[in-house]
């Protein structure tokens, strides 16, 4: 038995971790490339705060897109509700709430995360501590991880906290996919030339994939074969297909637990059935833009059905 | 007056007493800078855990720490069987006449104290007249102030009988000595507090209303949300207990009865161990402004469907008008006369009373009668010529509202300081659990201590801090 209001602490705070690791990624994605001057800086700042979802929030305090703004804006300003001190924030005051559902580990992690990267981002940042930052968010995040996988029953709890996690990872690969999908296009203009080599690196190491995606594909960089890796490739953890199978495992999970079934299943096997009836170039013929698009709204129409079907609101 | 102070450890320089023998001998064969480290350590702990309570009006930076202090409080096994006698005694009082005061009023009937006391006050809730709580139990969790004088002088300052807090301070700082000083738990018997939350589980769960629909008893606990100053004690009861942690928002009346909503619909629940004070508990009986309590939650209350604890109206019991009143209440309900003392208490709203307290104002302590939490209060000894001429005033104008008690020269405790030991000002607050059929003490509970060297104010709010509380076996 658990209260639907602790079902939705659970899924946010899993959300707003997940969304804090996802956000140091995109920097270090953007200070790597910012580092080998391998593109415009400007733009490319512009889009890590289009892949947050933050131009407007980021415009009324900045004219510029700089290198320093970006980051103090993505990772310590308090009124971006979607800075890593922000969603830090939110995650441990949605921990406290749903305390008596977590292990004494997994509370003892996320409240030492908190602590440690509100020390942290206290004072701007500047070139100089950046990675060590970036390090200590994804490191604080992972022990939180690791203490959810080792400490916790495999129960409802679990699947609600799942839940988060894979909604907002999903979400996050989709933007990253469409704010750069015309890089991935085959468009002449581009083949070959070095920008697109530089852009296709950010969008890997944004979700920290380059490493298995060399290794998969002998060191073969194509733009078709990036996005069938981040939409389709069941094996990559970022994936679409990995992040859609996953919701689905764990609302199935629900099902059998709570022997009841809801829209939720239903919605979400839409989406697994029509992830695997694609393949990348039936996704690049039907415009890769457009099924990106789909996916995000899909995505978000799903979030709301849980939340309507486990009671989370009322 | 600070020389007549009883030490709890030193009678003199050199003379330990009796409790203290073994703790004194490890004490002065440890290094003062490792002992300072762990109570650093100590400090780290709690942060790490979220022991913290919450400051009001401010923003989450103020998430504030209780200082610990890492010498133990030791009562021994003889001290701590009287107070237990006298606790256990003055419980079972407080029940019966909150029984009585709520039906037939025999002590009202019988001139032991004055009817207007009663229908004056505010603790007084008209809405309990006739009410039988589950199992017959009013104040399911009670935590008496205690503080002392001499070595067999304990007196009762507060009864605590509506929502007292701090258990979790007890539970934890005991977690803390543990893990910092095993040593010292295999050299001293000290009783364990461990199994309070199962205790308190088992105790509410016996007072469950019958005719539940659930096949064994459903208990949550009723928090005003995380903002509470207290929500890490609330969360931490829920947790240790396997109860349900539940707001307002999470509630309703659902077929007659109390039911939280749940990822599969609403669930009734027999228990509800109410962290919300009576007056925010019912906006349809209630203040009606409130947002955290839950609208009907009386109705199902008095039709026997729902058990809360502690009881609506609990609070006349520990009114400081009534508290004067204390010998005579438990000498009418049980026969005995008060094991433990009251602070000799004038009631100004009696002419010779008010006479004797205004001759001697500057060496009394002054409280509003239905005032709270040290507000209002006027410290003779502490007090500057104009504050008590202003007092004075107050006073004259409306007597009836105030009581006077003398200053206690409340005994001390060393705490770790610069120089190493020094004595500072305690309380005492044990933990008592009552079910329907037996009154259980939990051997120890929170030992506040004035930080400030001659403080006698022990509140965390100004200076105070927790000692760990040991109460020693045979």
């Amino acid at each position: 038995m658990m209260l639907g209001k602790t079902a939705g602490g659970l899924f946010w705070m899993f959300r707003y971790l997940e969304r804090a690791e996802n956000t140091a990624r995109l920097l270090e994605a953007g200070w790597h490339m910012a580092l080998t001057r391998s593109a415009n800086g400007e733009s490319e700042w512009r889009s890590i705060v289009t892949t947050a979802g933050m131009n407007v929030a980021y415009e009324e305090r900045h004219d510029e897109y700089t290198s320093q703004n970006v980051i103090n804006f993505l990772l310590r300003d308090k009124a971006n509700p979607s800075s890593v001190i922000s969603t830090i924030q939110a995650a441990r005051s949605n921990a406290r709430l749903v305390r008596t559902a977590l292990s004494s580990e997994v509370w003892e992690a996320t409240n030492e995360c908190w602590m440690t990267l509100k020390e942290a981002l206290a004072r701007p940042i500047t070139a100089r501590n950046l990675h060590d930052i970036l390090a200590s968010i994804r490191f604080r995040t992972s022990v939180v991880r690791g203490a959810l996988h080792g400490t916790m029953l495999r129960n409802d709890i679990f699947s609600f906290a799942r839940l988060g996690t894979f909604i907002e990872r999903a979400d996050n690969t989709a933007r990253i996919l469409d704010v750069k999908y015309y890089v991935l296009l085959p468009s002449a203009a581009f083949v070959g030339t070095s920008v697109d080599n530089a852009q296709w690196e950010v969008i890997l190491r944004s979700v920290s994939a380059e490493r298995s995606f060399r290794w998969l594909h002998a060191g073969e960089t194509s733009p078709l074969g990036i996005a069938e890796f981040l939409i389709l490739d069941a094996r990559m953890p970022r994936s679409l297909a990995f992040c859609c199978g996953q919701i689905g495992e764990h609302l199935a999970q629900l099902e059998k637990e709570y022997a009841l079934r809801h829209d939720s299943q239903a919605q979400a096997g839409r989406i697994c059935d029509r992830i695997s009836s694609c393949t990348i170039n039936s996704i690049f013929q039907d415009g890769l833009h457009e099924f990106l698009g789909e996916m995000i709204r899909d995505i978000t129409c799903l979030s709301g059905t849980i939340e309507k079907d486990f009671r989370f609101y009322g | 007056m600070t020389q007549a102070n009883f030490d709890e450890m030193l009678l003199g320089p050199d003379q330990v007493r009796d409790p203290y023998k073994v703790y004194s001998e490890w004490f002065h064969s440890e290094d003062l800078k490792q002992l300072r480290r762990k109570s650093q350590d100590a400090e780290a702990f709690f942060r790490r855990i979220g022991i913290t309570f919450n400051v009001y009006g401010q923003a989450e930076a103020d998430e504030r720490l209780i200082p610990f202090d890492i010498v133990p409080r030791i009562i021994a096994a003889r001290e701590w069987a009287r107070l237990e006698r006298g606790i256990e005694q003055r419980v079972r009082a407080v029940n019966a006449f909150l029984h009585d005061i709520y039906h037939r009023q025999e002590i009202l009937r019988a001139g032991r104290i004055p009817a207007e006391i009663i229908a004056g006050n505010e603790a007084f809730l008209p809405e309990m007249i006739g009410v039988n709580p589950p199992g017959g139990v009013y104040t399911h969790i009670v935590g008496v102030d205690l503080v002392r004088t001499g070595p067999d002088e304990f007196f009762v300052l507060e009864d605590n009988v509506r929502t007292p807090s701090g258990v979790s301070y007890m539970l934890e700082n005991r977690e803390t000595m543990l893990q910092m000083f095993p040593e010292l738990f295999t050299q001293l018997n000290v009783r364990p507090v461990s199994a309070y939350p199962q205790k308190l589980r088992k105790s509410l769960c016996d007072t469950a209303p019958e005719g539940s629909p659930n096949s064994k008893p459903v208990l949550a606990v009723l928090t005003p949300g995380i903002h509470n100053s207290a929500y890490f004690e609330h969360a931490f009861l829920a947790d240790q207990m396997g109860a349900e942690l539940v707001e307002s928002a999470d509630l309703q009346v659902v077929d007659g009865r109390i039911a939280m909503r749940t990822t599969q619909g609403y669930q009734p629940i027999d228990v509800l161990y109410r962290r919300v004070d009576d007056e925010y508990l019912d906006p349809l009986t209630f203040n009606p402004d409130s947002l955290l309590g839950v609208p009907g939650i009386m109705d199902v209350y008095r039709a026997g469907n729902i058990t809360l604890a502690n009881a609506p109206g609990t609070g006349i019991a520990d009114d400081k008008a009534l508290y004067s009143y204390m010998p005579e209440i438990i000498e009418f309900y049980t026969g005995e006369q008060a094991i433990l003392k009251n602070v000799p208490t004038w009631r100004c709203s009696e002419p010779e009373a008010l006479s004797h307290v205004l001759a001697n104002l500057k060496d009394l302590v002054v409280k509003e009668v239905h005032g709270s939490g040290g507000y209002g209060m006027l410290v003779g000894p502490a007090a500057s010529k104009r504050e008590l001429a202003d007092f004075e005033k107050k006073l004259r104008a409306k007597p009836a509202n105030y009581i006077a008690q003398p200053t206690l020269a409340l005994s001390t405790v060393p705490i770790l300081a610069k120089e190493g030991l020094a004595p500072r000002h305690v309380d005492l607050r044990p933990f008592v659990l009552v079910s329907p059929n037996r009154i259980d003490i939990t051997p120890g509970g929170l030992t506040r201590v004035a930080l400030k060297k001659g403080s006698l104010v022990v509140n965390s709010s100004q200076g105070g801090g927790t000692k760990d509380t040991w109460v020693l076996g045979d």
